[in-house]
């Protein structure tokens, strides 16, 4: 009896559409996204960029383990005798559509040259952009220095 | 008279419901199936061979592409698979993290099979409310590791940090008022823990939510209830793990029967159907993320209590902190040693299996004693599944075939690998 009444009551139907009901008056979960975004982590894992020692010289040492380790094989340097007789790289390639973000990179890098940093918009419009040569790389690095010196002073307690 | 013929017809690799790219021969008699025949490979990427060129670590990352709605479980199955060669020891912290996280990515899953599952067969709106939990989750992620799905975060010998001490917030902007942005960030003003339990708190009832709307709705059952019928029998013979053997009634679950990591410990129950159709799968499924909100409690109660390290200290294996690296020359010397060559690992073969949400997904490696794997063969749960599209669909109508591939929880990425 009670389950021909529920059959013709449509009761779990009403309870759904009740349920729907309510969720108009709720709260939007939803952010308005150019404007807004949502929370990243310090750990965040988004475009490279390279970095440099306060007093402006670069942190890369072209000692290649970033090369070494990246499982998608998205790195290429090439490294030379620099005027003052350092080592330096005179390419630093990453192609960015072999990139998987594995981050091993960063993980591998002992002088914290290489980072991921928490940008994640870029687009590419012509052939060829994928690539990040060394000097796009140092040019993310000085426009992000705050904010990735930031991140990496957060999250060095934990790794 | 016109002689009546089978209709034969493609369904998919672009069919929407095809969940990505299986593409299904399918022959007809009207509107009944008389014989389904999957076609995989589109999807193929080669992940076994391409592991057996690097080294361990690094194809760690591209396990997470393997089932990529399940990230965490696939990276587990892999370096259990090498713990078990090198035979050493985890952390019991690193343990209750990966044990955690794996729920995590249970939960993560069986909340994505529902939202398409319920798209698929005419609940649309489910979609939303799944990927509203999804969104939470996606965070812990992110917070745990950087990225929202592909986290690279296991590794040999634990995990690769500890949980971070504060979660991310929300920043203030002028497009919402400051009271609306604490409001956003009242779950996110202590520790990566204390976000999970609370989420752990109120996941039970959003589960209860997607129940209102599907466990009793006619409509739902219209397009469940004894379609792709497996009995028990047919189930174990047909190679069916994970919820889908479950909902057949065969009552196992790797982290009962065989458990691995700290599952031994920990007290959950493991859901079992009866009928074997897509109804009673939908149920078992539902019932495992209300297990494993329980499970994430239990082990976000242990980590609370018991800090310590999370990775084996044995830099022979894993890399030394960044500080000693920086500091000490033998250090300096392992952390080029593992970034380069990596570790060799002894000769020998090894399986290890894990309870997937998709089923037992499974690593057998064998090494010859280099640094990198002689062979890789990965298990994969949704394979075997798939092999079952026929038996499964055989008698239906062509509508039924799509409720039949959402309870199979197909994803590409594992099954063409």
């Amino acid at each position: 009896m009670k389950s021909i009444l529920q059959t013709f009551l449509l009761t779990e139907l009403l309870g759904g559409l009740r349920l729907t009901f309510k969720n108009l008056f709720v709260r939007k979960v939803t952010l308005n996204y150019p404007e807004e975004k949502t929370p990243k982590s310090p750990r965040f894992r988004g475009l490279h960029a390279q970095r440099r020692y306060p007093n402006g010289e670069e942190r890369c040492i072209a000692c290649k383990l970033c090369e070494a380790v990246c499982p998608a094989l998205a790195i290429t340097i090439d490294s030379d005798v620099s005027e003052d007789g350092t080592r330096r790289t005179t390419r630093y390639d990453i192609d960015l559509f072999k990139c998987i973000y594995c981050g091993f990179c960063e993980e591998a890098c002992p002088v914290d040259a290489i980072v991921e940093t928490r940008i994640h918009e870029y687009h590419m419009e012509n052939r060829g952009e994928n690539i990040m040569t060394k000097e796009k790389l140092l040019a993310i690095g000085d426009r992000y220095e705050p904010m990735i010196a930031a991140d990496k002073a957060a999250d060095a307690p934990y790794r | 008279m016109a002689e009546i013929q089978n209709f034969t017809m493609n369904f998919g690799p672009q069919h929407p419901a095809a969940h990505g790219v299986l593409r299904l021969v399918l022959e007809m008699d009207g509107e009944v199936i008389t014989k389904a025949d999957p076609h995989v490979g589109l999807l193929h990427r080669g992940t076994e061979k391409l592991a057996e060129s690097k080294p361990y670590n690094q194809s760690i990352g591209y396990m997470d592409r393997l089932d990529y709605v399940s990230m965490m479980c696939n990276e587990h199955g892999y370096v259990l698979a090498i713990e078990k060669l090198l035979n050493i020891d985890v952390p019991l912290r690193a343990q209750y993290i990966r044990v955690m996280f794996d729920e995590i990515t249970r939960i993560l899953n069986h909340l994505m099979w529902l939202g398409a599952h319920g798209l698929d067969i005419g609940a649309m709106t489910m979609f939303l409310y799944c990927f509203r939990e999804r969104e939470d989750l996606m965070d812990c992620y992110e917070a745990v590791s950087g990225t929202r799905m592909h986290a690279t975060y296991y590794r040999p010998g634990g995990v690769y940090r500890d949980l971070p001490e504060q979660m991310p917030r929300h920043e203030y902007s002028k497009f919402r008022s400051r009271k609306d942005v604490d409001r956003l960030n009242e779950n996110r003003e202590g520790s990566l823990l204390d976000f999970i339990d609370a989420f752990a708190d109120a996941f039970p009832g959003r589960v209860d939510e997607y129940e209102t709307l599907l466990t009793d709705n006619r409509i739902w059952k219209q397009r469940t209830v004894n379609i792709g019928v497996v009995t028990p029998e047919r189930a174990k013979a047909l190679g069916f793990t994970g919820p889908m053997l479950r909902g057949s009634g065969v009552a196992w679950d790797l982290r009962k029967k065989q458990p691995y990591e700290v599952y031994a410990k920990l007290d959950f129950g493991i859901p079992v159907g009866t009928n074997g159709d897509c109804y009673d799968r939908y149920l078992v499924r539902v019932e495992e993320l209300r297990q494993s909100a329980k499970i994430i409690k239990q082990c976000v109660a242990w980590l609370r209590e018991n800090p310590g390290p999370v990775m084996v200290d044995d830099h022979k294996i894993t890399p030394p902190e960044r500080v000693e690296m920086k500091g000490d020359m033998e250090s300096l010397i392992h952390h080029f040693k593992l970034f380069t060559e990596g570790y060799c690992v002894p000769e020998g073969e090894s399986y290890a299996a894990v309870e997937h949400p998709k089923g037992e997904f499974g690593v057998y490696l064998v090494s010859d004693g280099a640094n990198k794997p002689f062979r890789v063969k990965i298990r994969a749960p949704g394979f075997s599944h798939m092999a079952a599209m026929d038996e499964m669909v055989r008698g239906h109508m062509l509508a039924d075939v799509v409720a039949v591939i959402g309870t199979m929880d197909v994803v590409f990425g594992e099954i063409d690998r």
